[in-house]
């Protein structure tokens, strides 16, 4: 064994929604003036993605830009490119007041398909109606008793984070909230 | 005797009959009956014995407000008391059994109690159970709670197999109630275009009205609500939603709906119970009206019913409650009772109409079918015990003199109808008096509001008052515009139609008659589950209980799982008429949700077994428990607290895990201690602020062990800090103060000290953290190659980054434990491949993992104190002889004022000491150590209490820390620590460093 491992090493359900970990990606948490342009660029550099307006997340893969508060953004990357691209926005940071932190082996990164948004209105107090949650919005959110954070791609399939010591808790929220036995044919 | 008629009834299925049993017998069902109709078609109108009379009680109702028909449901592990039958839909091979008798339902020696009744009035309990006082906990309450009581609890050893869940929803508009009126409030709102979520408690949609209605729009009723629901299902901004009932309206449009999806077809896969937690911006309640009961004596016999209830039985299931059925009444819609016993073939020898009133349409379609109708007229009594078997008939305007004696075996009776206001009310929204109708209706004005200050709940149809159907068709069609129009869609459409049948006004009857005597008055139920009677009111009224809430409580009158939805009104009129007040003026007791009562399991949702609680795991969790750990909660994490091997018991493993990781090789899982970044120009500055001592000298490379104090001045954590650049440090919290330091900082920078250019991150999680330790820490690390570890490279109270075995790590080389020691941060996806090398090529030197209390007794040893255990909120650093890491050239920190107030500095405040047996026991955890004399309470005065205290392994005796009045300035003076047990334990003051007192060990 010498690669970093996710926490549920991969585990899948299949319920009326598909549920997915993931594995590890890679995750910057960066905080600073959002409206810098130093920082702005420094981020899309790294990413190839562009600034998101607020409560809004811009992905390609598992690279991405996900707007998480008014001073501080999710920067997502591949795994393996993580060490590299910190080093990459620290360096173009310099001089700014501004944070970039590895916070990749801290999160547990799930995938939820079929229809998700049911699965997810049974745990999370967010509102999941397409009209509320399109797609490429980011709600940071809780499930049942954890935070989470999630947002779907155009297809309505959702990517879900939440903290890696909890992963299994979130893990088993997903399968029993998706359980075919228990749709509710709201959305 | 009740039973199943010829005719068919509208909601059951007469070609699929089950069977169920009641108290053990077997009984014959049809699909799509209630419980209730089912025991009715069996001949069992007897269904319980009330609370405190133990009245045999027999169905009086047929929905939600019924109050007697309380059955146990299920058995063992989903046994459930107090389950209304007329709200459980029979299944096939459904258990039910009556509640509150003994030794049977027929035979129940407690109906002695009516006996008594004369000596058990209103308030019973609390004059009679007051004094003496000693007497209540040891013989009162237990005799009150062996005899009171409906449903038993379920066996505390039985687990509910079912699973439940929440739903949250958004919608425009959620519409409660799917009678005519919410239907057609809906076809109004959903029309307009509005999100509309529509939802109804029971298994059928239309409500009464397909008892009731002749004809809407010109075609029957129920083809009408046929076509309403295939317009409504053919919107999609539509959600309809059966066997749902609103249960709360709380703030903001914030509503709680309980649905039941299994109970209709028994135990089966899948949720069992689903609470919706709807957020609407309108709400509109369609919840229909409540018949009331009227007062006369006997009103309690089984075989006195709602005169809806009757014909409800009949026409909806087939079933009628008796074979002769005498009306009583005080409104035209009675008659609709007698009309369909009489479609149904039954014999209606009498309607009994307290009113003196010229001829009605339905008064006349009941007289011209030969019924006698006897006008200004009233029960005086109803005769019969377990079954009525005839009323006696008297003059209204009378004191109850017999007239003449009516052989029947159902009272049909009707007081007037009551709006249910209940979800109006739940949220502040008022309610206005209708004399013509004499009941409470919603007073649009005073409409429960909104975070913006707008109405958000609308009431339509009957349960805004409207009580004739083309008027309810009418306003529901408004109501669900106006809930539309508020949400910001236009309202389209025509309203529904139907012809109203004119009606004679109601006469508002609260007793009959009305000068019955104190006898008949005490045979007058309100209450029919809590056993209140207008006897009752009126002494409570007569002995000054004024106020509507105070009669309720001191009567129990409405407290009854039924919340009183039938005794209410009455109750509250009796109690005007006693106190000569208008009813309006007393006023309604507080509508409380839920409506009815909700499961236990829906308010519990999801959170039962595997994920009643999140469970936080570290990155090695695995490995600890494949390797024999024995757990210790710590907030939501498992920590390893020792790790037993083969026969060896807790205490053995804790004391091995200590002498080894002393004399050889100790592995900590330390991942779940807090790790916050913070960052920035100011980091330095802020730092300062936060801790006690100096932060902003540390030199990039190294810790320092740092103090954090609350405001307040009190110790609130604790932790090593590394500065990593000159902008970056990394601060260690306690493992519970990693969230709660997070937020402390955050707030101090958002609130008060915004303009710092200061950032924080928690990266707690990042990490899995390794302490490694004891004598051959460093060779084991040497052994893995990667980086230097020498005390040179990397001395005592330094970092380094750099690799292990090939993983990246940084490594601390601080000690908790006073042992040569080196703390391994690595990314957490590492951190077990790192343990398990760690642990291979530890075998060599004696490797042992050790746990929490292993960690404990060798910070203890080292006289280190422990957050929570040398602190308990009141402790500041001076009590623990921290003088050392408080700064004295910092002009402020915090805590740094409050520590200098009187009772801060104060010479007797009690401080820390190390403890040590002189016959080398443990002295008991928490002990206090006695002084001279007595306090003003007469309790033994004391002058120190342990905080900390261990058997040590490597001392071979027992140590404890505490803090002692004036301690320090005693060492070697013995104190006197009680134990519980009534004896004492002795122990001299020493240092609170046990072992190593140089600091030599640590720093190799």
């Amino acid at each position: 064994m010498s690669e970093a491992v996710s926490a549920l090493k991969s585990a899948e359900y299949q319920g009326f929604a598909r549920v997915s970990e993931c594995g590890l990606r890679g995750m910057i948490t960066v905080r600073g003036d959002l409206a810098s342009r130093k920082l702005t660029k420094a981020v899309e550099d790294a990413t190839g993605q562009q600034m998101p307006k607020p409560r809004m997340v811009n992905t390609d893969g598992p690279s991405g830009i996900a707007w998480m508060s008014p001073d501080e953004l999710l920067v997502m990357v591949p795994y393996a490119d993580v060490t590299g691209k910190l080093a990459q926005i620290d360096k173009a940071l310099a001089g700014e007041f501004a944070m970039a932190v590895n916070v990749s082996d801290a999160r547990a990164v799930f995938a939820l398909n079929g229809n998700a948004r049911e699965v997810l209105a049974k745990l999370s107090p967010a509102d999941m109606r397409r009209s509320a949650l399109p797609a490429g919005e980011m709600r940071r959110t809780r499930l049942a008793q954890v935070p989470a954070a999630f947002f779907a791609d155009a297809d309505d399939a959702f990517t879900v984070v939440c903290f890696r010591s909890v992963a299994h808790y979130v893990f088993d929220l997903l399968k029993a909230a998706s359980d075919p036995s228990s749709d509710v044919g709201y959305f | 005797m009740s039973t199943r008629l010829q005719t068919k009834g509208r909601l059951v299925n007469r070609d699929r009959q089950i069977s169920f049993s009641f108290n053990g017998k077997r009984l014959k069902a049809y699909e799509g009956d209630t419980l209730a109709s089912a025991l009715l078609a069996n001949d069992q109108m007897l269904v319980g014995r009330s609370f405190k009379y133990h009245r045999p009680r027999g169905v009086v109702a047929s929905g939600a407000e019924e109050p007697n028909a309380l059955v146990n449901l299920g058995e063992g592990h989903r046994f459930e008391p107090n389950a209304r039958a007329t709200t459980t839909e029979v299944f096939d091979g459904l258990k039910a059994g009556s509640q509150n008798h003994f030794p049977s339902l027929e035979f129940d020696v407690g109906a002695i109690n009516q006996h008594l009744s004369r000596f058990l009035p209103a308030g019973f309990y609390y004059k009679m159970f007051i004094h003496p006082r000693p007497l209540w906990k040891h013989v009162y309450e237990p005799f009150i709670r062996q005899s009171a009581g409906l449903g038993k609890a379920p066996d505390a050893e039985t687990r509910d197999p079912d699973t439940y869940e929440y739903f949250h929803a958004h919608t425009d508009v959620l519409i409660i109630g799917g009678g005519v009126a919410g239907l057609t409030a809906a076809l109004a709102a959903g029309r307009a275009g509005a999100q509309v979520i529509l939802c109804e408690q029971t298994a059928d949609w239309g409500g009464r009205a397909a008892v009731d209605g002749d004809e809407i729009d010109g075609m029957p009723v129920e083809e009408w609500i046929k076509n309403a629901l295939q317009e409504l299902e053919s919107m999609k901004n539509i959600t309809l939603r059966t066997r749902m009932m609103g249960a709360g309206v709380y703030d903001h449009g914030y509503v709680l709906c309980y649905e039941r999806l299994t109970d209709h077809i028994g135990p089966s896969e899948g949720p069992r119970h689903r609470l919706w937690k709807v957020r609407a911006k309108q709400v509109v309640t369609a919840t229909g009206a409540i018949e009331r009961p009227l007062s006369f004596a006997g009103n309690d016999i089984p075989g006195v019913m709602l005169a809806s209830a009757v014909r409800d039985y009949a026409i909806n299931y087939g079933v009628s409650a008796g074979d002769r059925t005498v009306v009583v009444t005080n409104n035209d819609d009675a008659y609709r009772t007698a009309i369909a016993m009489l479609d149904a073939g039954l014999s209606v020898p009498a309607v009994i109409d307290v009113r003196a009133t010229p001829d009605t349409p339905l008064i006349e379609r009941v007289k011209s079918r030969g019924v006698r109708v006897m006008q200004g007229m009233a029960i005086a009594k109803v005769k019969g015990g377990k079954r009525v078997t005839g009323v006696s008939v008297c003059s209204q305007a009378g004191e109850g003199a017999v007239l003449e004696d009516i052989a029947c075996d159902v009272v049909a009776m009707s007081g007037g109808w009551s709006p249910v206001v209940h979800l109006w009310s739940h949220c502040g929204g008022k309610l206005t008096w209708d004399e013509a109708g004499a009941f409470f209706r919603p007073d649009p004005t005073r409409a429960p509001l909104s975070f913006d200050g707008t109405p958000f709940v609308i009431a339509a149809g009957s349960a805004n008052g409207e009580m004739d159907e083309g008027a309810v068709l009418a306003d529901a069609y408004t109501m669900g515009q106006e809930a539309a129009k508020r949400v910001g869609a236009t309202p389209k459409g025509a309203a529904p139609t139907a012809k109203d049948t004119a009606q004679a006004p109601l006469l508002p009857v609260w007793m009959m008659p009305q000068g019955a005597s104190y006898k008949l008055r005490s045979k007058m139920w309100l209450d029919y589950q809590n056993d209140v009677k207008v006897s009752d009111v009126q002494l409570a009224a007569q002995e000054g209980y004024e106020s509507v809430e105070h009669t309720k409580r001191y009567t129990t009158l409405g407290m009854a799982t039924d919340q009183g939805k039938l005794s209410n009104i009455n109750g509250l009129a009796i109690l005007a008429q006693e106190l000569n007040a208008p009813i309006p003026q007393v006023g309604t007791t507080t509508f409380r949700p839920p409506y009815t009562p909700i499961s236990m399991g829906a308010i519990a949702g999801e959170a039962k077994g595997e994920i009643f609680q999140p469970l936080r795991r570290t990155p090695m969790h695995d490995w600890h428990e494949a390797h024999g750990v024995y757990w210790e909660p710590v907030g939501h994490w498992r920590r390893p607290y020792c790790y037993p091997q083969s026969g060896e018991s807790h205490e053995d493993a804790v004391n091995r895990e200590v002498v080894n990781t002393r004399e050889n090789l100790g592995l900590l899982d330390a991942s779940t201690l807090g790790k916050l970044i913070v960052k920035g120009p100011d980091a330095g500055k802020f730092l300062d602020m936060l801790y006690t001592n100096m932060m902003s000298t540390l030199k990039p490379g190294r810790c320092r062990y740092g103090l954090m104090c609350s405001e307040n001045g009190f110790l609130m954590d604790d932790g090593v800090v590394a500065r990593i650049d000159d902008d970056t440090f990394l601060c260690h919290t306690t493992s519970g103060g990693a969230d709660h330091i997070h937020a402390h900082m955050e707030e101090w920078l958002q609130t008060e000290w915004w303009d710092w250019q200061v950032h924080v991150a928690n990266v707690t999680e990042q990490y899995g953290q390794i302490a490694v330790v004891g004598p051959k820490a460093r060779d084991v690390l040497q052994s893995l190659g990667g980086m230097d570890v020498s005390k040179e490279a990397l001395s005592f109270m330094g970092w380094a980054d750099g690799t292990l075995g090939g993983i990246p790590v940084r490594i601390f080389r601080i000690s908790f434990s006073g042992e040569l020691s080196y703390e391994i941060a690595v990314d957490a996806g590492r951190a077990q491949e790192l343990w398990e090398l760690l642990h291979a090529n530890g075998q060599q030197f004696g490797v042992m993992p050790y746990g929490t209390e292993a960690l404990h007794i060798l910070r203890a040893e080292k006289g280190f104190i422990m957050i929570g255990d040398e602190t308990d909120g009141t402790v500041i650093p001076q009590d623990l002889g921290l003088h050392w890491a408080l700064s004295k050239k910092k002009a402020d920190y915090l805590g740094k004022r409050a520590q200098q107030r009187t009772h801060m500095t104060d010479p007797d405040r009690w401080l820390l000491v190390g403890l040590e047996t002189v016959d080398g026991s443990v002295i008991p955890d928490g002990a206090y150590a006695t002084g001279e004399g007595t306090n003003a309470n007469g309790q033994k005065v004391v002058q120190g209490r342990v905080t900390s205290t261990y058997y040590s392994a490597n001392l071979k005796r027992g140590i404890a820390m505490g803090l002692v009045l004036n301690g320090p300035d005693r060492m070697g003076e013995q104190l006197t620590f009680l134990k519980t047990d009534g004896t004492a334990v002795h122990a001299r003051i020493v240092d609170p460093v046990f072992y190593d007192k140089e600091g030599v060990k640590q720093d190799v």
